[in-house]
């Protein structure tokens, strides 16, 4: 029975792979074609049907290196969960029409057809799931660390003078590495002045203050003195009608100014040469 | 144009999300940049209450039109605790999570209209408008 299964799949893997295009476009639209580029809609159905059907001869395991790479595309094409499943569903819809037309299923043999179907797509159905939402987890947790390498590194600009430019949202994680990463780099560079700069965060609230306030009261206690910088007048509007106090700080509207204070805090300024 | 959308706060990205839609919402009704950040900062703050107090519950922005006023309404809904003393939570500085008090009473003067319905033990729902002046 898996052996006549096979076969009639292999003998009809054309039949098999053009219905399975006109029902998924059907299914999806026109958006099936933003999900699959039209060039490539041959092939990668092609190479669907055949992964479909690569594990019908030894049922147990489906070959993880074509699944592998499989899923890589898949995840290429942005393609959904949804889709996939909805993909393997079709998939299956029109094998098991199919069958009957050709007689390799019927009333007779149907509960062990259905059987063997079932441990044929389950196994299947549950690998690729898996393998995709592993590569998703993994995105995930890369992006995770490429976001965290981004964040908050403290930068000696000069003797005594540091700034930790802030990119981005900052929540509770980036805001606890933020706090570390000052602390840590003020006492390692010797800094009595550090430069906050927000040009770069879309939105203070007020979490945001309070660990930018809290940031700054740290650093006091290990003896610098923090400024903060690169506020955008829409910012600033936000923060006076939110009723944030932010008096006890200094702070400019640009890092330029900023520096400058610093230097004159440390007590230098920049002068142009003369000829 | 009444086209309201929505998203669940479950997460502290998803308060992100919530302000990222108000963003792009407020650009397209025609708020200029400082009223899109007070859009944006009134939602961070509203979708930070329902993260932090109730654990889940969701932020509605929907464009209006009354007249010839164009506006932006955000509803904050959730089914948490509830807030027992209105009228401390909108006192500036009051707090109980260790911020610094100021979200609520931040987010009535961040927006035109302001409204709180709240019952202890059923949820609370916030509706903040902005009009376009």
């Amino acid at each position: 029975m898996n052996e006549v299964m096979r076969k009639g799949i292999s003998e009809n893997i054309d039949i098999i792979t053009s219905r399975w295009i006109e029902q998924m476009k059907d299914n999806f639209s026109e958006r099936f074609l933003d999900l699959m580029p039209a060039s490539v809609v041959d092939t990668t159905s092609r190479e669907f049907t055949e992964l479909m059907t690569s594990n019908l001869s030894d049922r147990e395991k489906v070959d993880k290196e074509r699944l592998d790479e499989f899923t890589e595309k898949i995840i290429h094409f942005g393609w959904s969960i949804k889709f996939i499943n909805r993909a393997i569903d079709t998939f299956s819809s029109v094998v098991y029409e199919l069958f009957f037309e050709q007689g390799i299923l019927s009333d007779a043999n149907l509960r062990q057809g259905v059987g063997i179907f079932s441990r044929w797509i389950n196994p299947l159905r549950e690998s690729i799931i898996e393998e995709y939402s592993t590569k998703w987890e993994r995105t995930d947790s890369l992006q995770k660390i490429a976001l965290q390498e981004l964040s908050a590194s403290l930068i000696p600009v000069f003797d005594k003078i540091s700034v930790m430019p802030l990119v981005g949202t900052i929540d509770t994680e980036r805001a606890k590495l933020i706090m570390e990463n000052l602390l840590e780099g003020v006492v390692k560079q010797r800094a009595e002045v550090v430069l906050l700069d927000i040009t770069g965060v879309p939105v203070v609230d007020t979490m945001v203050a309070h660990h930018i306030i809290q940031a700054a009261d740290a650093v006091r206690l290990v003896g610098a003195k923090c400024m903060l910088v690169g506020i955008r007048p829409e910012i600033a509007q936000t923060i006076v009608t939110l009723g944030i106090n932010l008096t006890d700080f200094s702070t400019t509207s640009t890092l330029r100014r900023g520096m400058q204070k610093a230097l004159e805090m440390t007590g230098r300024t920049i002068v142009e040469e003369e000829e | 144009m009444n086209h309201r959308s929505s998203i669940e706060i479950n997460t502290e990205w998803d308060i992100v999300a919530a302000r990222q839609l108000g963003r792009n919402e407020a650009k397209s009704t025609g708020f200029g940049t400082v009223d899109q950040a007070r859009i944006t900062t009134a939602i961070s703050e509203l979708a930070r209450n329902i993260y932090l107090y109730a654990g889940k519950g969701k932020i509605e922005i929907e464009p209006v039109r009354v007249g010839t006023r164009a506006g932006l309404i955000i509803t904050a809904s959730d089914e948490g605790p509830g807030i027992a003393d209105l009228q401390k939570v909108m006192e500036d500085g009051f707090t109980t999570s260790g911020g610094l008090g100021a979200g609520m009473p931040g987010v009535k003067r961040l927006m035109d209209d302001f409204r709180v319905e709240t019952e202890v033990g059923v949820g609370t729902t916030i509706t903040a408008t902005k009009w376009l002046h």
